[in-house]
């Protein structure tokens, strides 16, 4: 019930279609990253595929379809992330940095824009600071003004962070 | 009095699509919108739309106003624009149409078509000290930011999760305003899950079954009672006070239907399309032969949705008026009934696709 109300109100933790894990072999080996996209209501949307160039992100049957992954397919480009008009696309490569490290590609749309090397605060889904970053790239992949921030993350959280603060 | 094969009621995105639709196909077009500037909403939406490609989903939707903009120049030597204009009175005997530029300049059309594309009113919910300085439409809130560049106020409380309510409070966080919180009357969100996902993780509170109690202040917002609502909608727990200098209210529009009522179309109720709107028939066409309705004034919806259908009421338009073959009717009619069916073809479709069917008579010969 709890739980439920939470997911109500915008919180969408847990596995469901439309946001699904990568398979964890995978996911441990991936170089640059492997996509998650947390869009699990049928909505009239899919941006997702159209803006994938690697076919990752299926073609839809119906414009209602929540999204589907081929991970084998998946570069960890963030053309997803950036074009998502829900910003649930988040990319998340383990192979990066040490063994507690991992590198989160999130969507961003706030002023100031980071600078590469701050420290910024990591945000879970209801928005509570849960550790520090740091900025290791910032890119606008449109060129549209949404912008990927490239963070480096303690690996045990990449299924919280949703989000980040620049620290003022 | 002023003459013209197509005259299009409102500027936003359903009533330029009509108009771009019917000019491109040989139509004279006359717009009148009652802003100063066109576009209707679509200037104010600084998110990016959903949808599908042919309705630009994931381009801003001021983005989207300004291609339209671009189709209108395309076409500029068969549309007249007339901004800062409201039509206000629809005469039945002769068809006729009056309008109001600014305050005093009065002057009269006669359209031989009609499409209205008036769009939408806001909704306002009764709680004392509603009518204080300080409680905003969440489209004036909109408007001053986003047109204007004003910050609507330093701490906001927002009434209603639907998209409009989830939106404006991402572009308010995005302009440095501090967000109180989101009441919801609802046991859950009424926008996009992504939407209200957007929020949360900046750090929005959203109090669902929750309503507000009343605006305080004296002479201007100071604050807001909310309160927790029970399963069968009576008050539970404790009133909270909420310290805010801004209540914007997103609790829903309705369509804009005087001049329906005026020029005599049919008019149906219709819960699900939020008001009165006209009956139509599967074309977009009312009961009186010679105006079609499209965009939120035949029910509220998306802007992705109003430009499809102002492309359908302006292609019926130019057929009436004899401007193409039958072919290219049934070839363009066809894709735009296909893209509607698509976007309202899942869950959150399912009340207008409901709706629609209590406001379609199919077809008015019988």
């Amino acid at each position: 019930m709890e739980m439920d109300m939470l997911f109500n109100s915008g919180i969408l933790t847990g596995e469901r279609p439309g946001a699904v894990k990568p398979p964890q072999e995978l996911w441990e080996t991936k170089q640059n990253g492997l996509v998650i996209i947390e869009c699990p209501q049928r909505i009239p949307c899919n941006p997702c595929h159209t803006s994938c160039p690697t076919g990752a992100v299926l073609p839809f049957e119906d414009i209602n379809d929540t999204p589907r992954i081929d991970y084998s397919k998946c570069t960890g480009c963030t053309m997803c992330v950036a074009k998502c008009p829900g910003l649930a696309c988040f990319v998340v490569d383990l192979t990066y940095g040490g063994a507690d490290e991992a590198l989160m590609k999130l969507p961003y749309e706030m002023l100031p824009v980071p600078e590469v090397g701050a420290e910024v605060d990591c945000l879970n889904r209801s928005g509570e600071a849960v550790s520090k970053g740091k900025v290791v790239r910032v890119m606008e992949p449109w060129k549209d003004k949404t912008l990927v921030v490239h963070v480096s993350v303690p690996k045990a959280l990449v299924m919280d962070i949703r989000a980040i603060r620049v620290v003022k | 009095m002023r003459q013209t094969e197509v005259m299009v009621i409102g500027g936003g995105p359903a009533g330029l699509s009509a108009a771009v639709e019917a000019a491109s196909l040989g139509c004279q077009v006359l717009v009148v919108d009652s802003d100063l500037k066109l576009g209707g909403q679509l200037i104010k939406q600084t998110h990016k739309f959903f949808g599908s490609k042919e309705e630009h989903a994931g381009t801003r939707g001021y983005q989207i106003a300004d291609i339209l903009f671009r189709e209108l120049e395309e076409n500029k030597d068969r549309i007249q624009i007339l901004s800062n204009t409201t039509a206000v009175g629809y005469y039945k005997e002769d068809g006729v149409i009056s309008c109001v530029t600014g305050e005093d300049e009065y002057f009269r059309v006669k359209p031989q078509r009609v499409i209205m594309a008036t769009g939408a009113q806001e909704k306002m919910i009764p709680f004392p000290n509603n009518d204080l300085p300080g409680v905003y439409g969440a489209g004036a809130v909109q408007t001053l930011m986003n047109v204007y560049g004003v910050m609507p106020g330093k701490r906001v409380l927002m009434v209603g999760a639907g998209n409009i309510g989830l939106i404006v409070s991402y572009q308010m966080k995005q302009a440095g305003v501090d967000i109180a919180g989101i009441v919801e009357f609802m046991p859950h969100v009424g926008g996009y899950w992504v939407h209200a996902a957007k929020d949360r993780r900046l750090g929005i509170p959203i109090y669902l079954r929750h309503t507000i109690l009343e605006a305080l202040g004296d002479r201007f917002v100071t604050g807001a009672v909310i309160q927790e609502v029970g399963a069968k909608g009576g008050l539970e727990g404790e009133p909270k006070k909420i310290d805010c200098d801004v209540i914007c209210m997103a609790v829903g529009l309705t369509p804009t239907c005087e001049l329906l009522w005026q020029a005599g179309c049919e008019m149906v109720f219709v819960p699900e399309l939020c008001g009165y709107v006209a009956k139509r028939d599967n074309q977009m066409r009312t009961s009186v032969p010679t105006i079609w309705v499209a965009g939120d004034a035949a029910g509220i919806e998306e802007a992705s949705s109003a430009m499809v259908e102002g492309r359908v009421a302006g292609l019926n338009a130019a057929r009436s008026l004899a401007r193409l073959m039958d072919s290219e009717f049934d070839a363009r009619s066809s894709l735009y009934w296909k893209r509607l069916s698509d976007l309202r073809a899942g869950p959150v479709g399912e009340k207008i696709r409901y709706g629609i069917s209590q406001a379609c008579c199919g077809s008015w010969e019988v």
